[in-house]
């Protein structure tokens, strides 16, 4: 703030030094207008407070806790199943995202033919292209019967004695959300990764090559280590899509308000219960929804904000080293 | 000697092995992409036809009990979506444009640092969340009896929860686009006397042009394909547009209610939906892609 009014006053001295006054207002206006999009996420943090104020009242940080949503008076809420569902999935779709993108970044950073790169970047993106809602309805009708009939069933077979993967294979549960949300966030994963691959500085891979390293030994040591923070980064950074994403999900977990540990369960997350019963509540249950939903944005701010300081520091390194 | 020959050999080879794994990484983040392109195309194109374009929602209908089923269209939802969208890039161009200018141009400073880093931070938002905070902002306003409760559920909200997505987009692919424009541009115009902001307006701005037209398709892209936040805001509307405080409809949307319905025509009709949707979003990624080709594209922002 003490900037904008330090250029205010510098634009006042400018003007009596014959500077235009329209440079002046044009700058504290456009700046005024930045501001206002700067001020809109702690609005929107705000809001949701005001909102949640008659939930945070009644159910206090118990909320965090309790498995019970009950709109039957007395009314009862708890978004602790939310909050599980959410975190069985995110570590789902890392569990799977997470190595498949790095062996897309690793391929198109380190090994790919150079006329092969830029289509097959080009392609992953694609991935990111495709509305949420379009992946929901291929879950439904691709997706979910080739989990149901195949891969559950010889998950099953070979994991069965685990209580991981107990109950009988619906096709529509926590798993197949978690696939879902992997291949969603594949193509953020893989293509800030191999912006961290490609940061690398030449020299780096020339060393480990001229003593002689594979390139696979020179791509683990000299370059997946130097790039580490910006991988963990980017691996954040898919976790805060997958803690946030909502149709994909709400078709495809079956939205029961369960927690079991076996991934073949349904389940249901913060984004998909919301999504699923905000239409009908009550003025308590939407009080309640609206705390679910402040819930959802620390989660996702805090994930996001960690995420862009590891992103940051990698792409610091690289403007410095070009 | 022999010893150390295995092990080059064995080192040769897991080096070989991983890079067919990576390949393999690659090909099978694509699958799904193929798959979802081909069963778009399979299910979607028998519900496209003339009516798909002009009709409105069906009478729901089992094909086991009626022997005629209605097949209905999508033309409110189409119709819906370019409403909702147009007032929202209506709204959000110039926030996000004069935001992404201010930043490039003036934004050398704390204040200009912590819009881009907070810019960025409200693109990675989850748009559900966005979809509360305007439901929850507008019901607050309603209950200070500042306007009326109807107003929840309407084009007017969908709209703003759409402008609220779109913003951050906007803002930061306009200032990469304007950040493109070479210094000894503006020093050029500067040396002949204009005045900065006239400088800013004239020639920077138009200068970057072709970065700022991608940048605005594609929050317009995210923005239609959004249905989380229009499901507590637009709410819906078989009928067709009625006015900007009733209800409206939108593409993704239907997408989901058709979609998790049971019946078959309407199942039919999201797929047609959805495959012209896909359709879009890939145009413009596409169209984005080669207008960008360079720096801003790599960076990633929307991506």
């Amino acid at each position: 703030m003490s900037t904008i009014f330090a250029n205010i006053a510098r634009g006042v001295r400018n003007r009596r030094n014959g500077a235009a006054w329209g440079d002046v207002s044009f700058e504290v206006g456009s700046g005024i207008v930045a501001v206002g999009i700067l001020a809109l996420i702690a609005v929107i943090g705000a809001i949701l407070l005001l909102g949640s104020t008659d939930s945070i009242r009644a159910f206090g940080p118990g909320f965090l806790a309790d498995t019970i949503w009950n709109p039957q008076p007395p009314e009862r809420y708890g978004a602790l199943t939310f909050i599980y569902g959410t975190l069985v999935t995110s570590a789902l779709a890392l569990l799977i995202g997470v190595p498949v993108s790095l062996g897309i970044a690793i391929f198109l950073s380190e090994l790919a033919p150079d006329w092969l790169r830029v289509p097959l970047s080009f392609m992953v993106e694609l991935l990111a292209a495709v509305p949420s809602v379009v992946y929901g309805l291929w879950g439904i009708f691709v997706l979910v019967p080739v989990m149901r009939d195949h891969v559950e069933p010889s998950l099953q077979a070979v994991f069965g004695f685990l209580p991981l993967f107990e109950g009988s294979p619906l096709g529509i549960d926590k798993l197949t959300a978690g696939v879902i949300l992997a291949i969603m966030i594949i193509p953020t994963i893989s293509a800030v990764s191999r912006e961290a691959l490609l940061a690398v500085p030449q020299n780096q891979r020339e060393a480990a090559l001229s003593v002689g390293a594979t390139k696979w030994e020179t791509t683990r040591i000299a370059v997946l280590t130097y790039a580490r923070s910006g991988i963990f980064g980017a691996v954040v950074l898919g976790l805060g899509r997958a803690v946030g994403e909502t149709m994909a999900v709400t078709m495809t977990i079956g939205n029961r308000n369960v927690m079991t540990v076996s991934l073949l369960d349904q389940g249901q997350t913060i984004a998909s219960w919301i999504a699923n019963n905000f239409t009908e509540a009550g003025p308590l249950e939407a009080s309640a929804l609206i705390e679910l939903g402040l819930v959802l944005l620390l989660l996702a701010f805090a994930i996001n904000v960690f995420a862009r300081l590891m992103v940051a520091r990698v792409l610091r390194i690289e403007e410095a080293v070009a | 000697m022999k010893v150390r020959f295995d092990r080059d050999v064995r080192r040769r080879w897991k080096s070989h092995a991983i890079s067919v794994a990576a390949l393999a990484c690659v090909i099978l983040a694509l699958i799904p992409l193929a798959s979802i392109l081909v069963e778009a195309m399979i299910r979607g194109l028998g519900a496209v036809s003339p009516s798909f374009f002009v009709e409105t929602q069906p009478a729901p209908c089992n094909p086991q009990v009626s022997a005629v089923c209605e097949q209905g269209g999508i033309a409110n939802a189409i119709q819906g979506t370019l409403i909702l969208v147009g007032i929202a890039a209506g709204i959000s161009l110039p926030a996000g444009i004069l935001t992404g200018i201010y930043v490039s141009e003036y934004g050398n400073n704390r204040i200009g640092r912590s819009v881009r880093f907070f810019t960025d931070i409200m693109t990675e938002i989850p748009s559900i969340v966005v979809g509360i905070f305007v439901y929850a902002l507008l019901l607050e306003l309603a209950s200070l009896g500042w306007l009326d409760r109807r107003l929840v559920f309407s084009a007017l909200s969908g709209s703003l929860a759409l402008a609220t997505i779109m913003v951050p987009i906007v803002a930061r692919t306009s200032e990469e686009a304007l950040k493109l424009v070479p210094t000894s541009t503006r020093e050029a115009a500067l040396a002949l006397g204009i005045p900065k902001y006239r400088v800013t307006l004239r020639v920077v701005l138009s200068s970057a042009r072709s970065g700022l037209i991608t940048g605005g398709l594609l929050a317009v892209a995210r923005a239609s394909g959004e249905t989380a936040p229009l499901i507590m805001t637009a709410f819906g509307n078989p009928f067709g547009f009625q006015g900007l405080t009733q209800p409206a409809e939108a593409l993704p949307r239907i997408i989901f209610y058709y979609g998790i319905s049971p019946f078959p025509n309407w199942q039919q009709l999201a797929w047609g939906a959805a495959l012209v949707l896909v359709f879009i979003m890939l145009a413009i990624s596409v169209v984005a892609r080669l207008a960008l080709r360079s720096r801003v594209a790599r960076r990633g922002v929307v991506a």
